[in-house]
């Protein structure tokens, strides 16, 4: 089949390499509906890889397992080669896991940088550093520069969330994802709600994300977008991943037939 | 290294950009909004001043300080729950139903004796620990069976309202003289007694608490995006439960106050006191949607009730006259503090 062809390709590609994220057979289901049916998926160091799928094909049920958001019925999820078991978000993120929801989840009374450690605070030295005495400081700064290295730029860290632009919102979950993940980023629609040319300052961010080192899976509905940007695309049928595109040798028109499923019909009936 | 340096100019470009940033309208808005409570605050005791002198005077001061210590401890718990986007009703039985038990315990272990240290520290412990549990349990009713805090808390203010009188139907009179000479001491030179005082130092210390501790972000945080909260990884019930088991324990501190300076304990204190420690919050500029609003703001709003009540009485507007006041206060007070967010919003 078409879909198996390409996937050998793929592997080709990242021959030797340990993946730092993937998962093993992945299955999902809610009662008798089957929303994941044995998916494989693996991330490698700098690549862009982009996830797409109809509504109901499982891509959020899929970034919500890897998130550690929701517990897989079966299968394994493997990080740096090791087998781990992802009981919440904040296990996955402990991992180095980093989600940016398609909400953002910004508190939007919290400053930028309350956003960025919430959870996470740095607290000074001693007693009063036990009982959670905030290095307001420290976390300014940490966030100052980490913005910086992320070439985002949003004013004063000490603006109040609910004060920015979406754009700005957007890249401040971004930065909060980079900050923090040490593994892969995992996005989940990170556009949507953007206007074009904010849009174009996210993908930017993105690809600065992974020329970093970081690996980025992208969900996403904007397929040219997907096509420009991504180094790899999965295509989610019926919770099933039917193919592995690579942008460079395949058009939107091509990956749109995957999604819909045309293409898979094709091949079946040409194999 | 061209990459780096590129990196580098971009990095001092925008470090430059911050500082020579002048803070927009928007940000000053947003960051000195809540003097607006103290600018009002300022007026009113103005106003009252020039029409009666008294209030500028000792007495007046102690007018209006002796009625805020009760209210002031009160309406610090309920600053933080409404900062989570709670309300808790029930802070004014609380109070009443800790100043009763602890009444009743402090009696049982004086027997006949005029008082003891001991027994005045320990009653204060037992009233600030059943408003605890109070609180504790309006906590785990709200996160356990998952009702809302407005439901939990209107129960808590009946069951506990009843729960005084079961306790203790009359006055208590027989505590420790300690007690009341604590309640009842003046200090500085009689500018002060001491449970206003403590009051005081309790905006202090939770002021500070609120503002600059972990659980005083996280409070914010919930208040703000329960979601984004969980999110990052804060176990926002047990961090709720602590909220209102503050709130309960606080109001246990007010009972205590209010009683060393009555000289008793009675099943009456406390009555109607939430919706003053609501309204002081409120008139402070916090939003009952959560996630905004300080103790600077709290400590103006109570203030703001002392000097309209006790100015309303220095000019001899009847009681009933004194409520409405403070009714159009909260809708001015509130209306106005919509509309200057709803210009730093734009």
């Amino acid at each position: 089949m078409a879909a198996t062809v390409q996937a050998e390709e793929g592997k080709s590609a990242s021959q030797g390499k340990t993946p730092l994220l993937a998962a093993r057979q992945i299955t999902k289901h809610y009662g008798s509906v089957q929303a994941l049916r044995g998916v494989d998926l693996e991330l490698y160091p700098g690549e862009i890889v982009g996830l797409v799928g109809d509504n109901g094909a499982g891509k959020s049920t899929l970034v919500n397992i890897l998130s550690g958001a929701l517990q897989p019925s079966g299968g394994t999820i493997l990080v740096d080669g090791d087998e781990v078991s992802l009981n919440s978000s904040i296990e996955a993120r402990n991992r180095g896991i980093e989600t940016v929801y398609q909400d953002l989840a910004l508190a939007p009374d919290l400053s930028v940088w309350a956003n960025i450690f919430l959870g996470r605070e740095t607290t000074r030295k001693g007693f009063l550093g036990w009982l959670g005495w905030l290095d307001r400081k420290a976390m300014s700064t940490d966030t100052e520069r980490s913005l910086d290295r992320t070439r985002i730029r949003i004013g004063s860290v000490q603006s109040k969330a609910g004060q920015l632009s979406g754009g700005q919102r957007q890249a401040i979950a971004v930065g909060r994802a980079v900050a923090w993940g040490s593994k892969v980023i995992l996005m989940d629609e990170p556009t949507a709600a953007l206007g074009v040319e904010q849009q174009q300052r996210v993908v930017e961010l993105i690809r600065t994300v992974s020329k970093g080192g970081l690996p980025v899976l992208l969900v996403t509905h904007n397929l040219p977008q997907v096509h420009s940007l991504c180094d790899r695309v999965l295509v989610l049928f019926q919770g099933q991943l039917i193919a592995e595109l690579f942008p460079a040798q395949c058009s939107v028109e091509e990956i749109v037939s995957w999604i819909t499923g045309a293409a898979l019909t094709r091949s079946t009936n040409g194999g | 290294m061209a990459e780096r340096s590129v990196s580098m100019t971009d990095t001092i470009r925008s470090a430059g950009k911050r500082l020579g940033q002048k803070p927009s309208s928007k940000e000053f808005l947003d960051k000195y909004g809540s003097l607006w409570t103290v600018l009002v605050l300022a007026l009113v005791v103005l106003v009252f001043g020039l029409l009666s002198s008294t209030l500028f005077t000792q007495a007046g001061w102690e007018a209006v300080s002796k009625s805020t210590y009760e209210y002031l401890p009160l309406a610090i718990g309920e600053t933080f729950v409404i900062l989570t986007g709670g309300i808790d009703l029930s802070v004014g039985a609380v109070l009443g139903f800790s100043c009763v038990v602890s009444g009743t315990v402090m009696e049982h272990m004086l027997g006949t004796s005029t008082g003891s240290l001991g027994i005045t520290v320990l009653g204060f412990v037992v009233g600030i620990a059943v408003g605890g549990l109070c609180g504790f349990l309006n906590g785990i009713l709200i996160t356990r069976l998952r009702l809302p805090p407005f439901i939990v808390t209107l129960a808590t203010l009946y069951a506990l309202g009843g729960a005084t009188y079961i306790v203790s139907e009359e006055p208590i009179y027989q505590i420790p003289h300690q007690l009341v000479t604590f309640g009842q001491q003046s200090l500085f030179g009689g500018w002060f007694i001491a449970p206003v005082l403590v009051a005081l130092a309790c905006v202090v210390v939770f002021g500070v608490f609120l503002s600059r501790f972990r659980f005083g972000l996280r409070t914010y945080a919930i208040g703000s995006n329960r979601i984004a909260a969980e999110r990052a990884g804060i176990n926002v019930r047990r961090h709720l439960v602590w909220v209102y088991v503050l709130a309960g324990a606080l109001a246990g501190l007010a009972g205590m106050l209010v009683s060393a300076n009555f000289a008793q304990t009675s099943p009456l204190f406390g009555n109607n006191d939430e919706l003053a420690a609501i309204a002081a919050v409120v008139i402070g500029g916090a939003s009952l949607f959560g996630g905004r609003g300080n103790l600077l703001g709290t400590l103006c709003g109570t203030f703001l009730i002392a000097v309209l009540t006790v100015g309303l009485v220095l000019v001899q507007v009847t009681a009933f006259w004194q409520e409405v006041t403070i009714g159009v206060v909260i809708v001015l007070a509130v209306s106005v503090d919509q509309l200057l967010r709803s210009v730093s919003q734009r």
